[in-house]
């Protein structure tokens, strides 16, 4: 009697799951009908679309930041990206996770025979330096720094190209528009970690804030960078964004109301923070933020980098045979940096500022002023 | 006095117990277990099996990450055999570049290319195993070091900096780097092993906060230019003196150096230290019962603080080996993720010194040979370390292999 209740219960419970699996694969089916109806293309299709440039390879290895970074190695990649669909050549791409992953990577590019090899950032230094000296017939480029020896003197390579930018004469501009858009009379500045091609962001804020001052009899205060002895605050990497949500609530509480993080991820922290208080604008770098971050309301301006165009030029070069050691350092002049356009604040920016603005770029371009920094390249 | 913690006991009995089963499944007081059944319920058979399937995982997610094999989803119904042949095209390519750069490049254009990819699998595995090394003998002493990291950072500053700010002929300047390197390690441990004897502090937490310690400590001394010994302010040090670096074992295209020696060597030591000597003896009786080992007579407090000395000198130790030899320079990431990629292997390797080298040339090897996939296939480099989470995951849980593959429990024991 209670056995064949307990039978039966079992029956129904396997009906049941019968129901469930034929359920579930019909499902799955109507997904896969739903998805998987297309047209197969044609077979002889696979040749096509071959260029002049397809025995060339260009390659590229990031820094431990990933080719997500919102940052310098997600612009290097987009340089190649469009290297690759302009000239049809052929690429190869590693993302390095820590710092021992460098030289292998950088290695096993040049066992695939890649044309030129790019890297990202400082840190990749000597896995291409010792890469170009083994393989003086291969080309490699480096983004953001110069070539060194053992010293960490500079030092040049036939075969290798440093790819630089002089940011501080764009952010010099960014100091000057920030000083004159504050209405707190305070604006800061922090950075990631404490590196040449960071503090460099920094050293033009400064200055430009001074020169404000200087022009116009104000007491603009600039927190968080001092230039004179080189020291000033950092969130200690370029991934935690909390640590950014904190510095700038922290000089959002010391009146700062223009703040500019240059620490690539982390500044999407301090945008967080300066969206929460009113009236808090922030001033990206690399990328135009307007365009490559969700805060665009609050993004006053960006101070750009043009990585992706410097590596664009670079390879195309290489492919035309024009390649050249001689260092890539971009500067106002020839745009490869630069001040984004103002967008939401298009209107709020007085005229007599952006004039002044625009002849203070004019003069760094004719060499009139010279913006320095123990970091320029 | 000696207190241990309640949780200090029972997170390091997982790894411990599962150990333990290798031993178990060969014990002759079974009642004659067939030849079969022996190696079916042998552990060695569990770990091959969570190897396949760790790399058969990997497999599903290469294919689904190719964007050719998308493609041909899209039309299935109309031309299924694209679908599978876009399949076996991408795996088998993204598998064989893996063996490629992991032990022989049969598409290289010279010799020295076609056996380079050996030595890198050698040349990566150095630091793997010397620190799995370390985690291994905490576990088999009932100590669950997380600090690896932080004692390979703490290696890595001292053998880097006696490397290059003495000057001092060759081969004592390599030893007493190496030397300061294994300090550097043994101090960072010991801290975590003293306060856990003398106070009770659980030694997870110490030793995680002593990794972010030794994280910012390292970040410090990159910024200050006495440290550095260079002009330029990039957080990185002045290269390690030649004289300091660990010898190459292959002329110079090759990375292979001494220090893959010393995680030979350091093999043998644990080796001999836990099941030959007086004091391991001692290690593996406080690992299995510290009360029981208390009561026999046995200073429970000096075992943990010993035991903590030498994991963090062989922690110390790769720092050594990859400051000194691989890497020739600081540098802020010096450690990597070195200190719990070394967790995964002393797991893999069962907490015994041939297994946890076994599975740091293991774990090498997949480093090595991800280059290479990453580079030539466009496989994503994170499919690696699913692969090898698979893995781990599967050899801490045997009865789940067992499941999979219907495999009889190892007798003697009793099934778990």
């Amino acid at each position: 009697m209670r056995r064949a209740s307990r039978d039966s219960w079992k029956e129904s419970r396997q009906v049941k799951r019968k129901n469930l699996a034929s359920a579930t694969a019909l499902v799955a089916a109507s997904v896969l009908a739903l998805s998987a109806c297309g047209e197969a293309p044609e077979e002889s299709g696979s040749g096509g679309g071959e260029a002049e440039g397809a025995d060339y390879k260009a390659c590229i290895v990031s820094d431990a930041g990933g080719w997500e970074d919102k940052s310098f190695n997600e612009s290097a990649a987009r340089g190649l990206e469009q290297a690759v669909e302009d000239l049809g050549i052929e690429e190869a791409r590693a993302e390095s996770q820590s710092d021992s992953d460098f030289a292998p990577n950088v290695d096993s590019m040049v066992a695939q025979g890649c044309n030129i090899t790019m890297g990202v950032g400082f840190l990749l230094e000597s896995a291409l330096h010792e890469a170009a000296e083994a393989n003086p017939d291969l080309h490699f480029g480096i983004v953001d720094s110069t070539f060194s020896d053992a010293d960490g003197n500079v030092a040049e390579l036939e075969n290798g190209k440093p790819i630089i930018f002089n940011t501080a004469e764009a952010s010099f501009l960014a100091g000057y528009l920030a000083a004159g858009m504050t209405e707190t009379g305070t604006v800061a500045t922090f950075g990631g970690i404490q590196i040449p091609s960071v503090t460099i962001f920094m050293d033009g804020f400064v200055d430009g804030v001074e020169q404000y001052n200087e022009d116009n009899d104000e007491d603009v205060t600039a927190l968080g960078w001092n230039k004179d002895d080189q020291e000033g605050s950092f969130s200690g990497d370029f991934d935690n964004q909390s640590q950014g949500q904190a510095l700038t609530e922290q000089f959002i509480s010391q009146d700062a109301d223009i703040i500019m993080p240059v620490a690539g991820p982390v500044g999407l922290g301090a945008a967080s923070a300066a969206q929460e208080a009113e009236g808090t604008k922030i001033i990206w770098v690399d990328s135009d933020g307007y365009e490559s971050t969700d805060y665009g309301d609050i993004v006053l301006t960006s101070v750009m980098k043009q990585i992706a165009n410097a590596v664009e030029d670079t390879i195309a070069e290489d492919v035309n045979g024009n390649f050249s050691a001689e260092p890539y350092v971009g500067t106002l002049e020839n745009e490869g940096v630069g001040l984004a356009p103002y967008h939401d604040f298009e209107g709020d920016v007085p005229a007599e500022l952006d004039e002044r603005i625009q002849e203070l770029r004019e003069q760094i371009i004719s060499g009139e002023l010279t913006v320095e920094s123990p970091s320029t390249p | 006095m000696t207190e241990t913690s309640p949780t200090g006991q029972t997170v390091p009995a997982a790894p411990v117990a599962a150990s333990g089963e290798g031993i178990g499944s060969g014990t002759p007081q079974a009642p004659r277990p067939t030849l079969l059944r022996d190696i079916m319920s042998g552990s060695w058979l569990v770990s091959v099996l969570s190897i396949a399937v760790g790399l058969l995982a990997g497999a599903v997610l290469i294919a689904a990450a190719d964007p050719d094999v998308q493609a041909t989803l899209s039309y299935f119904f109309s031309r299924p055999a694209d679908f599978f042949v876009a399949i076996w095209q991408t795996v088998s390519e993204a598998y064989l570049a893996l063996f490629r750069g992991a032990v022989f490049d049969w598409q290289a254009q010279s010799v020295q290319r076609a056996i380079r990819p050996l030595t890198e699998s050698l040349v990566a595995s150095t630091p793997l195993i010397l620190a799995g090394l370390g985690i291994a003998l905490g576990f088999r002493s009932g100590l669950f070091n997380i600090g690896g990291q932080g004692q390979v950072i703490l290696g890595a500053i001292f053998a880097g900096f006696f490397g290059y700010f003495l000057t001092l002929p060759a081969g004592v300047h390599m030893i007493i780097a190496v030397l300061a390197g294994i300090v550097g390690g043994a101090i960072w441990g010991g801290i975590a092993g003293y306060l856990k004897a003398r106070t009770g502090a659980n030694e997870v937490i110490v030793t995680i906060m002593l990794n972010s310690i030794a994280g910012y400590l390292i970040a410090y001394l990159l910024k200050q230019a006495w440290f550095r010994q260079t002009d330029s302010g990039n957080p990185q040090s002045r290269n390690v003196d030649d004289a300091a670096s660990l010898f190459p074992l292959l002329p110079d295209p090759f990375r292979l150096n001494a220090g893959f020696l010393l995680a030979v060597l350091a093999t043998i030591f644990v080796w001999w230290l836990l099941e030959r000597s007086t004091l391991g003896f001692e290690f593996r009786a406080v690992g299995e019962n510290p009360h029981a080992a208390r009561t026999a007579g046995i200073s429970v407090g000096r075992v943990t603080l010993i035991v903590m000395m030498i994991a963090g000198a062989l922690a110390g130790l790769a720092g050594a080996a990859q400051v000194l030899g691989t890497e020739q320079r600081l540098t802020m990431g010096i450690g990597g993720s070195l200190g719990f990629d070394a967790i995964t292997v002393a797991l893999l390797g069962r907490s015994r010194p041939v297994g946890t080298f076994l599975a740091g040339l293991l774990f090498g090897a997949f480093k090595a040979g991800g280059y290479t996939m990453q580079a030539q296939t466009g496989t994503p480099i994170d499919i690696i370390l699913v692969v090898q989470s698979v893995i781990v995951l599967l050899i801490a849980a045997p009865p789940l292999v067992r499941a999979i593959f219907r495999l009889p429990a190892p007798v003697g024991k009793g099934a778990r």
